[in-house]
């Protein structure tokens, strides 16, 4: 089995990218499966049904996405095998872009909009320092220039990643990726994450509503840089 | 920079192989071949391939695209290299786009794309002093991207491709509608021994080709050559181009026409 996790920001086209790869692959002989996990709500499960593969739907409502995702990894993996599908493809939210959803064995695919500015390869973090491939969306919206610049500017973040230029629209560059899922190792044994969560768990987290610093513990951060942590 | 120079006159020959039109119909024309020093047109009704076909060119398409054409470099299937990798790029594109969405500064911008195409550091004042000569208000170094207006940008593009990306195929989609000197444009992207293909509606622009291409519903359906009688016609165009845009200039300076 081989096992993709899909990650990027919300609208960069992430859905339509895989659509199109999930066409090239069924062409040469290939049963992918897919796992889409969302926050509150999803119909990306009736344009992936279109496709004529299985798909399973996780909302993870009050949970983070990315932990939702990595605590359900092995159920998703059981699902694709009982469906009776050589290669899982995991489409997942990612967010706060403070951590990263990828195991280290799987394919790592951050899906990007070049129309987000040069600037957002810096923002993302993890999400995209970590992954194996870089998809940029959106070009046809952009100078060249632009489209270079945004590229060189992904380079700059994550040297070693692979770039495609794809068109959730017209399916350019979904070839290019769905030739590396063909090429990337099966999983096995015991994964790991490639990066770690962010810190602890966060007064947030619990239900604090109020605002400002003496409502909060854990370990924490404040505007200069200082760290601390709070509480018993 | 030497070194550039003999590596753009290399021979090279672009083959544009025919796929399908929008009905899956195979291309009237099943392959086109163009050599240095020529400008092909395009031509067409809005929505009839004119701009896929270009877009076909830009990735060096190996039947990976919606029309299944092919591009082939000297005869054969160009390396993926060539298709991703900026600093061995071969195409430069001008694109329908009027307006950057980046949010930096002139020249940050220049400077990064100069170092995406592993160049020269020196380049962008270069770039916004050719730009300056394509538009009326002049650019600042200084000056947000966000801000220019569509002339402005446009002159940019243009410059940027001439100086920065100076690659020996150029693609320039409907320049006409630029706000720009378009004739100056073209002479600039053009420069010596360039493939340039140029979609477009403007007579002067498609005649000022040697050959260009028909579109309809998606497809290739036939390649006019442009004959001696049209050579002759553009040169009359060409006598009313200019005295329309020295009108146009007369106008923009606050003056009054003879």
């Amino acid at each position: 089995m081989k096992m993709v996790v899909v990650a990027g920001t919300p609208g960069s086209g992430k859905t339509s990218v895989l659509m199109h790869a999930v066409k090239d692959l069924k062409r040469s002989g290939h049963r992918p499966a897919l796992a889409k996990i969302d926050c509150m709500w999803t119909e990306d499960d009736i344009r992936f049904k279109r496709l004529d593969v299985p798909v399973a739907v996780g909302l993870s409502r009050d949970m983070c996405p990315d932990h939702y995702a990595i605590y359900n990894m092995d159920e998703m993996l059981q699902w694709a095998k009982a469906q009776g599908a050589d290669i899982l493809l995991n489409e997942t939210a990612g967010l706060c872009l403070r951590c990263a959803p990828y195991p280290d064995k799987g394919l790592a695919v951050c899906v990007i909009d070049v129309t987000a500015g040069p600037n957002s390869p810096l923002k993302v973090g993890p999400l995209l320092t970590t992954a194996d491939a870089v998809v940029m969306t959106k070009g046809d919206l952009v100078s060249q220039a632009e489209r270079e610049v945004f590229r060189e500017r992904i380079l700059e973040a994550n040297p070693r990643c692979r770039i495609i230029e794809a068109n959730g629209l017209t399916g350019k560059g979904s070839g290019e990726l769905a030739d590396l899922i063909r090429t990337w190792p099966d999983i096995s044994g015991e994964m790991v994450l490639r990066h770690n969560p962010p810190l602890a768990i966060c007064t947030l987290c619990t239900g604090e509503l109020r605002v400002s610093k003496e409502r909060h513990r854990g370990v924490l951060r404040h505007l200069d840089g200082f760290m601390e942590y709070r509480g018993e | 920079m030497n070194q550039n120079r003999n590596q753009t006159m290399k021979p090279l020959t672009l083959t544009i192989l025919g796929g399908v039109d929008k009905d899956g119909l195979p291309d009237a024309i099943d392959k086109i071949e163009i050599g240095r020093g020529e400008i092909i047109g395009i031509v067409g009704p809005t929505g009839s391939g004119k701009s896929t076909l270009i877009a076909d060119v830009e990735q060096f398409a190996q039947g990976d695209t919606p029309s299944g054409r092919r591009i082939l470099i000297n005869g054969v299937p160009p390396e993926p290299q060539l298709r991703s990798d900026p600093r061995k790029k071969l195409v430069a594109q001008l694109s329908q786009n009027m307006h950057f969405l980046a949010d930096m500064s002139v020249c940050d911008f220049l400077r990064m794309h100069a170092k995406s195409r592993g160049k020269d550091n020196a380049l962008p004042e270069k770039v916004i002093m050719l730009a300056n000569t394509l538009t009326g208000e002049p650019i600042d170094p200084k000056h947000q991207l966000t801000i220019l207006s569509g002339g402005q940008s446009r002159a940019l593009m243009v410059a940027d491709i001439a100086v920065i990306s100076d690659s020996p195929i150029v693609l320039i989609d409907e320049i006409e509608n630029a706000g720009i000197k378009k004739q100056e444009a073209l002479r600039l992207l053009s420069g010596e021994g360039k493939i340039v293909v140029v979609v477009t509606h403007d007579p002067m622009l498609a005649l000022m080709a040697s050959r260009r291409i028909v579109m309809k519903n998606g497809g290739m359906t036939k390649v006019i050559s442009t004959s001696t009688e049209e050579h002759q016609i553009f040169q009359d165009i060409e006598r009313v181009d200019s005295w329309l845009t020295s009108l146009r200039e007369t106008i923009r300076q606050g003056e009054v026409v003879a």
